[in-house]
């Protein structure tokens, strides 16, 4: 069984043309078979998550009721580029898998979205945000190998709470990086290959084995990210656990207790903005006395 | 590569004499088996050594798909009835003369004996590129080596091109398409009918494929209902020569005039097109027209609207646009 679908040229020589489409039944088992492993380990085996030290009362005191997690800007990129992604999925695989529909215009508009919104976020991030909260840090990779070695039953200190993302997230973050940023590029190159209203058909831009290479590129990021979505799916709306990093990605905030539970204010500053709700609390001001 | 071999590459030969025998065997094969009509298009293949089935199930041997029938509601043609019989058969040369026409120009009399009307709208695409059995989109491939600026395309799609550019080189589909014939396919799931333009797939939707035919699926008859028996009819078929050749471009129209005006009209052309196209908005255009000149020019016009020519292929635009017109308005002056 090869992974890769292979084809004689004009020239005789033998090129990869595209992946094999039974990897996108590979990718969508990988995700359910996570899906168990996982659950059924939470369920029966994982102990209860533990950390190095609590806050402190006087500093979780400071704490805001809500805590800004996501800015306006940030979920309409999150949600519109879920959208195109969707779209990229549902109309690449859909037809490889017996649903039949005019697929191709959908699907590099969807590309074009996802590929401004990407670029949207790559200056929007480095430049207005926090570029570094999304990257592992030195803290991440220590706790991490201690979360290991206390998995193993080795002796190890307790790791710490994290920053604004978990590492798991961050890695996460960094797979949808590398899959999605390798779709956008050959994807934008095999837009050479199809009537769209950027530029002119140039089948010739590239050798046969490149174009080929290019083709098994954009279907290995393709099937990756069926899987990344599914596992992306499966910790955001299926593990209860995770509902409030679902809700901050809706309303923007998490509730100050998610945030003391999993977060350390030290590595995760918040500006300790007092709402008016509790400004007016601490005035003895109830929400019907306004007046 | 094609390379004509005339020697075929090995196959189980299966001969079934019902549907239902070619239907178990369909389906117990599926993929691995070629369905062999008249053979005129499945010989090229096999015997360019591009399709290698590991069987061919050979439908010659099946009376129930042969002959016409006269129905309550017209006719039934049986799918692997001959193209001959087709052009010889006194109700269709009386009601549906249209598809008489039609067949009587594919091809050369012997292919015609041969060939038969399920093989003529089933053939395969005759794209020199995709027949030579390079690595097309057609193909499953990913690159379509005739829409190209040095890609030879003059015979190729100016309309609903999608990757792909080539096109259907049925002569009876447009004629089946203006008759509003219902196709009749035996599938897994049971029998399944669809109108005649339905039968047909663009690559958008399939790029592999020109029709609905899934692997295991077999079309049985064409149903003509007599709604349109005895109607106005129009076929005419450019080619580059003008004997035993594929069309160029070919329309086919029915139509029904009362009081000196077009009542009810069916439309369609192929050979622009990955399937033939049946043209809507010209029936629309026309419909309650007088069927002259001016009215034939309108209808040329709107035809060719939204085509994109390819390199060589640009002549295909004024060609579609006259003969849609000489359908509508009958044979003048082209413009």
């Amino acid at each position: 069984m090869n992974a890769l679908q292979w084809a004689m040229d004009p020239w005789g020589n033998i090129v990869p043309i595209h992946i094999a489409w039974f990897l996108i039944w590979v990718a969508v088992i990988a995700g359910f078979v996570f899906f168990i492993v996982h659950a059924t380990y939470v369920r029966y085996f994982a102990k209860p998550k533990q950390f190095a030290a609590e806050v402190p009362p006087p500093i979780a005191s400071e704490i805001p009721a809500r805590v800004p997690r996501h800015s306006l800007v940030a979920r309409l990129y999150h949600w519109t580029a879920g959208a195109a992604m969707f779209t990229l999925l549902f109309t690449a695989f859909l037809p490889r898998v017996g649903f039949q529909f005019t697929w191709v215009t959908w699907h590099w508009i969807a590309g074009a979205v996802l590929t401004v919104l990407v670029i949207f976020h790559i200056f929007h991030a480095s430049f207005w945000r926090d570029f570094w909260s999304i990257w592992p840090d030195r803290i991440d990779i220590t706790d991490a190998d201690h979360r290991i070695r206390r998995f193993l039953g080795r002796p190890a200190p307790l790791p710490r709470k994290s920053a604004k993302y978990p590492l798991d997230v961050k890695l996460s973050h960094g797979a949808f990086m590398v899959a999605g940023l390798t779709m956008i590029v050959t994807g934008f190159f095999m837009m050479f290959r199809v009537r769209t209203i950027f530029f002119s058909r140039n089948p010739y831009l590239f050798s046969d084995m490149t174009w080929g290479m290019i083709y098994v590129l954009h279907g290995l990021a393709g099937v990756g990210l069926i899987t990344l979505v599914m596992l992306h799916i499966y910790f955001t709306l299926i593990r209860p656990e995770n509902r409030p990093v679902l809700k901050a990605m809706i309303f923007g905030w998490m509730s100050r207790d998610s945030y003391l539970e999993e977060h350390d204010p030290k590595r995760w500053v918040v500006e300790a903005k007092i709402s008016s709700q509790e400004s007016r609390e601490q005035k003895g001001l109830g929400a019907g006395n306004e007046e | 590569m094609a390379i004509i071999r005339d020697i075929m590459p090995a196959f189980d030969l299966l001969q079934p004499t019902s549907i239902a025998g070619a239907r178990k065997l369909l389906e117990q094969h599926g993929r691995d088996a070629l369905v062999l009509a008249g053979g005129l298009d499945s010989f090229d293949w096999l015997k360019d050594r591009i399709k290698k089935p590991k069987m061919v199930v050979d439908l010659g041997g099946i009376e129930e798909l042969k002959g016409v029938r006269t129905t309550s509601d017209g006719i039934e043609i049986g799918a692997m009835t001959t193209l001959t019989e087709v052009v010889q058969h006194p109700v269709i040369k009386e009601k549906y003369r249209l598809l008489a026409e039609a067949a009587s120009v594919v091809a050369s009399p012997q292919i015609r004996n041969q060939g038969t009307i399920g093989g003529n709208i089933s053939q395969d695409a005759r794209c020199w590129y995709y027949r030579a059995g390079w690595p097309c989109y057609r193909a499953a491939g990913n690159i379509c080596y005739a829409d190209t600026p040095v890609g030879r395309n003059h015979e190729h799609a100016i309309l609903h091109a999608n990757r792909c550019v080539a096109v259907n080189p049925s002569d009876s589909a447009p004629a089946l398409i203006a008759l509003d014939a219902k196709l009749v396919i035996s599938t897994r799931k049971g029998e399944h009918v669809v109108n005649a333009e339905d039968y047909f797939v663009g690559p958008d939707i399939d790029i592999t494929r020109l029709n609905i035919l899934q692997p295991g699926d077999l079309l049985t008859a064409i149903r003509i209902p007599s709604a349109l028996a005895g109607a106005q009819f129009y076929f005419e078929k450019v080619r580059e020569r003008n004997v035993w050749d594929f069309p160029i471009l070919n329309v086919a129209s029915a139509m029904v005039v009362s009081g000196g005006n077009i009542k009810r009209i069916r439309i369609a052309v192929n050979g622009v097109a990955a399937r033939p196209l049946r043209l809507k908005t010209v029936e629309r255009a026309v419909l309650g027209k007088a069927p002259n000149a001016a009215t034939g020019q309108i209808a040329g016009k709107l035809a060719v609207q939204g085509a994109v020519p390819l390199q060589f292929n640009a002549y295909k635009i004024p060609l579609m646009r006259n003969l849609v017109k000489r359908a509508i308005g009958g044979v003048g002056e082209a413009v």
